[in-house]
């Protein structure tokens, strides 16, 4: 398509005459015929972040929301890490005395209920934030003060979790508390209900983005970027999006009942009046296995935009790799049940879930075979992000056989609840999520900072944590084999078990060491490294066409895209789109899928009420774990805050 | 990187209602997971109920009068529903204000009803487990039906001030007569659930 079809007359709607009792819209001054530098003050007055903390704390821009998640998320990896490290001190020799089990307990649920809850899906979701804006050609995000208030609720769950652990209150149940341990009769004080409502948290603040990101690919693309040139990173979050949609309410669901079983005495979950514990199960690992996707989709949108840039050349099987995506969007909601095989259930539905769970293999191993063509096609240029994309092919095709075997009934019931399965699992997640992040973070901090992190460090990255981590995890296969089972705090000599495990905390330890290099590595970068310029690996998509860091208004001129990689489709000059407002914040809304622009839509002005809000619900949550009546007394602050959000206030962008 | 004007659109519209506009596709958003969590409650219900042969474990049939009372109400509100929808399309004010203050009412009139469901359905939430899943079903409406009705008055006041004559308003006009669908469409399985489950067996 050229760009002279998408304002063809036939297209065009003109502009409506007032109509009804709607007041004339008042016009203001249009980027048309503007020279860069008045464009470039115009529009900077319109979009920035006010300076100073009230203009911090009422910042909407998606870049800002974004860098903000990726830092916590950031310090939540490294809490999480240091709880492992923890525990592999303590299971490094037989017997040891450093960790109780009470403590033992809480670490290993903090472990993960940080690293799936505060750490891996935000930062997903964060890193989809900062680029499907810039990677779809618009200014902000869809819903900009709900992406806000997103950020303050997870800073507060998380906040919430950890104090918890200081007060010696944190959840000891696992990270799926299931009943009955985590139940009113064996878990008594607050720690399971820390855990209910930890998920709460975080689920509220991940379905509004997952809401946000929807609706910003839906209708926010820039002109001409139909269905078929959005780039596959962004049709991974699109998919991820809708799995969160889907699954996030089971495990709210789930939190709640367990809550209401806990505070006011209701019978959901207790066999003994009617209820039943294995509905527990089923709810939550209804959430649970799209959980596991919910972090790997990201990881292959990212894994498709890195082997692009470094093969030279798109992706080999867009619409195949992009079909895979949705078909594993929607096999992942089929699955749930292999986590339950030890459960006893019928036959039928056990060997039904059996080939569900080979059967995602399919389009999971259908990517894998098309990024290999790709780059078997291509020129590769072996740098640091591509090294992590190797690491993952490694890791993830492991993590993957282990998974087939495991999906079959004898052998899962074999080796469950041991460490074959906490081997199986971090192979398919840090695996399949963790080094496709890294290689994310090498490829496109240098966008985020302006700055390039070092290769030499890279590399040295690279190597250590993949040798740390194989080191760390691969011999666990074999300890799980010999029987030794998940949540020990530790184990007697006569076993044997002792070398193996020494073994394993020294690769835990390289593996470890390997991201306090990393984050010597951003830090330095960050500070002191070779200035970027706007695309310094060359890349195709529009996150490289504006500058690093990009601007608050991200484009100057919303850019017309007539191609899946339209910065190589169009070398000499980026066509663009003129005749928008530039003294309110106006953005282009396009038709679904062919991406005509539609309307010139106002996107919200900076708010401090998200804040406000965030801090009544996140109140509320936390007053809801003593009482019932929290609902009813925060009923009033949130609707106070709520409508203090939405009422105009007489900017452009609320009245017209 | 060199730019090149491709695109001219200056003459674009401001506002689009319903798929035309992003706001649809986020109320569409949220439906679809709160419907999620409704109908992963509405299964926890049957889930349970099939396991136990009993079911409803020897409780008293809860009487359906104020439910059914509140189903009528809510099919009924429809009407006056989606005459707000068109006026909101014409962008018409004093008949859009008189649609949102009988839409208020029309959403007051249920939740007032529904204060005489809880005690009719005849058995506590920490009696047994379907008298928890009968009052969570039914709390889970209640508080979906609070938060529209909520909404629904802040809007009517909204209408009332100068910030209703712009097209924005009246979008979210239209957005509120499509989530008022929902809030409907939803009640009528839980309701079937509720009253009408237990008079199979």
């Amino acid at each position: 398509m050229s760009s002279s079809d998408l304002t063809s007359e036939r297209d065009l709607v003109p502009q409506a005459t007032p109509k009804g009792d709607l007041a004339p819209e008042r016009d203001g001054p249009r980027d048309t015929g503007l020279d860069d530098a008045t464009l470039h003050r115009w529009l900077e007055r319109t979009w920035r972040t006010k300076p100073g903390i009230i203009g911090a704390l009422s910042s909407v821009d998606h870049k800002v929301v974004a860098r903000r998640y990726l830092v916590t998320a950031f310090v939540f990896l490294c809490l999480g890490g240091l709880n492992a490290v923890a525990m592999r001190i303590q299971l490094s020799g037989p017997q040891r005395g450093l960790i109780g089990p009470d403590l033992y307990n809480q670490l290993f649920t903090m472990h993960g209920v940080t690293m799936m809850f505060l750490f891996a899906v935000p930062i997903v979701q964060a890193t989809g934030i900062y680029l499907v804006p810039l990677m779809v050609g618009t200014r902000n995000i869809a819903f900009p003060r709900l992406n806000a208030f997103s950020y303050w609720i997870y800073v507060s769950g998380g906040i919430f979790a950890w104090a918890s652990f200081a007060l010696s209150m944190a959840p000891d149940v696992g990270w799926f508390a299931y009943v009955p341990l985590s139940g009113p009769e064996f878990g008594p004080g607050k720690r399971a209900d820390v855990w209910a409502q930890m998920i709460t948290y975080t689920e509220v603040s991940s379905l509004a983005v997952a809401v946000a990101t929807i609706v910003t690919v839906f209708k926010q693309r820039a002109p001409g970027m139909s269905l078929d040139k959005i780039p596959l990173y962004v049709w991974a979050m699109l998919v991820t999006s809708f799995v969160v949609v889907f699954a996030m309410p089971a495990v709210m669901i789930t939190s709640t009942f367990l809550i209401l079983d806990r505070l006011v005495g209701t019978h959901i979950f207790n066999p003994a009046e009617g209820g039943d514990a294995l509905l527990f199960q089923h709810l939550f690992w209804f959430f649970g296995h799209p959980e596991v996707y919910i972090i790997f989709l990201p990881a292959t949108g990212m894994v498709s935009s890195i082997i692009s840039a470094f093969a030279r050349r798109p992706v080999f099987g867009h619409l195949g790799l992009v079909l895979s995506l949705i078909a594993v969007g929607f096999l992942s909601f089929g699955l749930w049940v292999h986590h339950m095989f030890a459960t006893g259930l019928p036959k039928l539905g056990a060997s039904f879930f059996t080939a569900s769970s080979m059967l995602i293999a399919i389009p999971n191993g259908l990517q894998i075979f098309c990024w290999l063509a790709t780059l078997s096609d291509g020129r590769p240029v072996i740098r640091t992000p591509l090294l992590f994309v190797f690491g993952f092919v490694f890791t993830f095709v492991i993590g993957g056989l282990t998974g087939v075997m495991v999906a079959s009934v004898p052998l899962d019931l074999q080796v469950h609840d041991t460490y074959f399965v906490v081997a199986h699992f971090h192979y398919v997640l840090i695996g399949g999520s963790v080094f496709p992040l890294l290689g994310a973070a090498y490829f496109w901090l240098p966008k985020l900072t302006g700055r390039m992190m070092s290769e030499r460090l890279g590399r040295w990255h690279f190597w250590m944590a993949f040798i740390g981590f194989n080191a760390a995890f691969f011999p666990m296969h074999l300890v799980g084999l010999w029987g030794m089972p998940r949540r020990v705090y530790t184990y007697p000599a006569e076993l044997g078990w002792g070398n193996i495990n020494l073994f394993i905390t020294a690769g835990a330890a390289v593996f470890f060491l390997s991201f306090v290099l990393f984050t010597f590595n951003m830090l330095h970068g960050a500070l002191r490294g070779a200035p970027a310029g706007n695309n310094p690996w060359d890349a195709g998509t529009l996150e490289w066409a504006t500058t690093s860091p990009p601007p608050s208004y991200n484009f100057a001129r919303i850019p017309v895209v007539t191609h899946a990689e339209p910065l190589w489709a169009e070398r000499e000059a980026l066509p663009v789109a003129t005749g928008l407002r530039v003294d309110a914040r106006e953005l282009v809304i396009s038709t679904v899928a062919e991406a005509r622009p539609d309307i010139r839509e106002k996107s919200a002005t900076p708010s401090i009420w998200p804040l406000f809000a965030a801090i009544a619900v996140g109140a509320t949550f936390l007053y809801s774990i003593f009482t019932p009546w929290a609902v009813v007394w925060g009923a009033l602050p949130i609707a106070i805050t709520l409508i203090g959000w939405f009422w105009p206030k007489g900017d452009p962008e609320d009245e017209e | 990187m060199k730019q090149r004007p491709a695109a001219d659109l200056s003459a674009l519209p401001t506002y689009g209602i319903g798929p035309r506009s992003p706001t649809w596709w986020g109320t569409l958003g949220f439906m679809a997971l709160e419907g999620t969590g409704f109908a992963l409650a509405a299964g926890a219900y049957l889930y349970l109920a099939l396991s136990w042969p009993q079911w409803p474990l020897g409780a008293p049939r809860p009487n359906h009068w104020p439910g059914t009372i509140v189903t009528l109400l809510l099919i009924v509100s429809l009407v006056p529903n989606h005459m707000l929808n068109r006026y909101a399309e014409q962008c018409a004010i004093m008949p859009v204000r008189i649609g949102l203050v009988v839409m208020s009412l029309l959403g007051i009139a249920p939740l007032v009803v529904r204060w005489f469901e809880f005690p009719a359905l005849n058995i506590y939430w920490d009696t047994n487990a379907y008298g928890s899943m009968l009052w969570v079903l039914l709390g889970l409406h209640t508080t979906h039906l609070i938060t529209d009705v909520g909404d629904t008055i802040v809007l009517t006041v909204l209408m009332f001030t100068r910030h209703g004559n712009s097209g924005r308003r009246f979008g979210d006009v239209g957005d509120n007569v499509f989530y008022w669908d929902f809030v409907v469409a939803s009640w009528i399985p839980i309701y079937l659930l509720i009253y009408w489950t237990p008079r199979l067996g």
